[in-house]
């Protein structure tokens, strides 16, 4: 089992459910984050005051998944995020210990999906 | 007594009332972080409640009651005694004594609420009580009577203020700088951004504040009259040619537009015509404007990080500023031909009114710097005027008042 983290455009959450759902990966936690990357966030002004630095609106997406949606995820979240541009965001996969569905208490894979 | 007059002073009153609650509530309170809007709120809410009290108890009595020798009105009107439902013999012969009592009211609650944008997210609460009631009796008061009361002493010079750029703006947004120097930054000012919490509440509250400033500019013809048409205009003109003259010059200076620099260019340019919407042409209006927007863009973006003193809302950059740029522009660009209790100004051949607004502006920014230090000082040693820095770190709204403005999770 993996957790698969993705952080992408905003813009791009409509496009990366579709792919994902394609391929028949239909539970993922999804929250707004800030952050930045090389561009190093985005500068505002306030009444002339330069604020440099500020982080930028990005998604979030937690994905648990077995191993035969691993590949499958990565490239459906992929296909649907790029533009090509700095900024289309990461994804980092982690291997998980344990996964537990609470209303039945059922372990492992089986409760994963 | 005339019903239109009384009817539209009326409804003005009730418009002035707006722009401390909401308008400016909400206008600083979208300025701060989120940890202090409350304090912002209940701040502007609390003025409303103490100096209607102070008003009605004896600070109408001070500004506009029987004068001793034009300096302070005497308590003959303590308590509205002698204060009624019939028109006064001294002000306003055609409204209820009343309605131009409680139509003065709102200037005198608006006047130091001003001031909360210089010491706002870090001014005790117990010690902000404490200095408003005490600035604003031993300040706006007298300055008010010095100004409007017929018998005041600046009055009896030729002073023209007509709806209060000296005795609201200059004398609030002096005292703001002084507050804010004395009180000292803010802790991180300068190290990290301070940004706006809710930039749609400041553009709300600015709304609101234009919307209510007809009360405050045309009310004070106090009559339903073409005097009140004519600050109207003024006041519309002056206030759109500011907005756009500040978002230009930013666009230039910076590279872009920015609502929050439309709305506070269009607060400056109410504040500068708020003198002399009742004394100048409307090409003099716009051209107050224009140069209210660059001159109050050049203070806060320019000078004040130049200088570096920590007003956090700009109430010394916009109101100090624009109301004392207002209160020298009468002097310029007013007509007599246009009412016949005004004058003349500079570009109509009258360097003496010139000179006594030019007057006007230092005996009141004197008088407001010296009283605005000393109460300081003395409500400092009384109950500290700045929460400990671990509290200014938490948030006033929760170590002043103990609420929170904005759940995260339900």
């Amino acid at each position: 089992m993996k957790l698969i983290v993705a952080i992408i455009q905003p813009h791009k959450l409509e496009a990366v459910k579709r792919e994902l759902e394609a391929v028949n990966v239909n539970l993922m936690t999804v929250s707004n984050v800030l952050g930045q990357g090389r561009q190093k966030g985005v500068t505002q002004f306030y009444r002339g005051a330069k604020e440099a630095g500020g982080l930028l609106s990005k998604v979030r997406l937690d994905i648990a998944v077995n191993e035969a949606f691993v590949e499958p995820t990565i490239t459906a979240i992929t296909k649907g995020a790029r533009t090509g541009d700095v900024g289309d965001g990461k994804i980092f996969i982690i291997d998980l210990h344990e996964c537990i569905r609470i209303s039945s208490s059922e372990r492992g894979g089986v409760a994963i999906g | 007594m005339n019903s239109g007059d009384t009817a539209w002073v009326l409804t003005a009153t009730a418009l002035v009332l707006l722009m401390t609650i909401p308008g400016l509530a909400f206008f600083y309170g979208g300025l701060v972080r989120r940890k202090n809007v409350l304090s912002i709120l209940m701040q502007c809410f609390i003025i409303m409640c103490v100096i209607s009290l102070q008003w009605v108890l004896f600070g109408y009595s001070l500004a506009f009651g029987p004068s001793i020798s034009g300096i302070i009105g005497n308590l003959e009107w303590m308590g509205l005694a002698g204060v009624g439902a019939a028109p006064s013999a001294d002000y306003a012969a055609t409204i209820p004594h009343f309605a131009f009592m409680l139509f003065q009211a709102m200037f005198a609650i608006i006047t130091p609420a001003l001031m909360i944008g210089a010491f706002a997210e870090r001014m005790k609460f117990s010690a902000f009580l404490i200095f408003t009631i005490l600035w604003a009796t031993f300040v706006y008061d007298p300055l008010a009577h010095w100004v409007w009361n017929k018998n005041g002493w600046l009055a009896a010079l030729g002073a023209l203020d007509f709806a209060g750029g000296i005795v609201v703006h200059v004398s609030s947004g002096i005292s703001a700088l002084v507050l804010a120097i004395m009180l000292g930054k803010r802790l991180g000012y300068n190290h990290k951004p301070i940004r706006p919490h809710n930039l749609p509440f400041t553009v709300l509250g600015g709304a609101l504040l234009w919307f209510g400033w007809f009360g405050f500019n045309a009310g004070s013809s106090l009559a339903a009259n073409g005097l009140a048409a004519q600050a109207m205009v003024a006041t519309q003109i002056a206030t759109a040619a500011a907005a756009l003259t500040w978002v230009m010059v930013e666009w230039w200076h910076i590279g872009s537009p920015t609502i929050l620099g439309a709305v506070t260019g269009a607060i400056g340019g109410l504040v500068a015509i708020t003198p002399a919407c009742g004394f100048v042409s409307p090409m003099s209006a716009m051209a107050i404007g224009i140069m209210a927007g660059a001159i109050c863009y050049l203070a806060v973006a320019v000078i004040k990080g130049k200088i570096g003193y920590d007003d956090s809302l700009d109430a010394f950059g916009v109101h100090g500023v624009g109301g004392i740029f207002g209160t020298i522009a009468v002097g310029i660009f007013a007509q007599k031909a246009l009412n016949e209790n005004g004058a003349d100004g500079l570009l109509f051949g009258n360097v003496q009114q010139f000179l006594v607004q030019g007057l006007l502006v230092l005996v009141a920014v004197a008088f407001a710097v010296t009283m605005t230090f000393i109460i300081f000082k003395i409500v400092d040693a009384l109950v500290g005027m700045r929460v400990e820095e671990e509290k200014e770190i938490i948030g006033l709204d929760l170590t002043q008042q103990s609420e929170a403005a904005y759940t995260v999770i339900e």
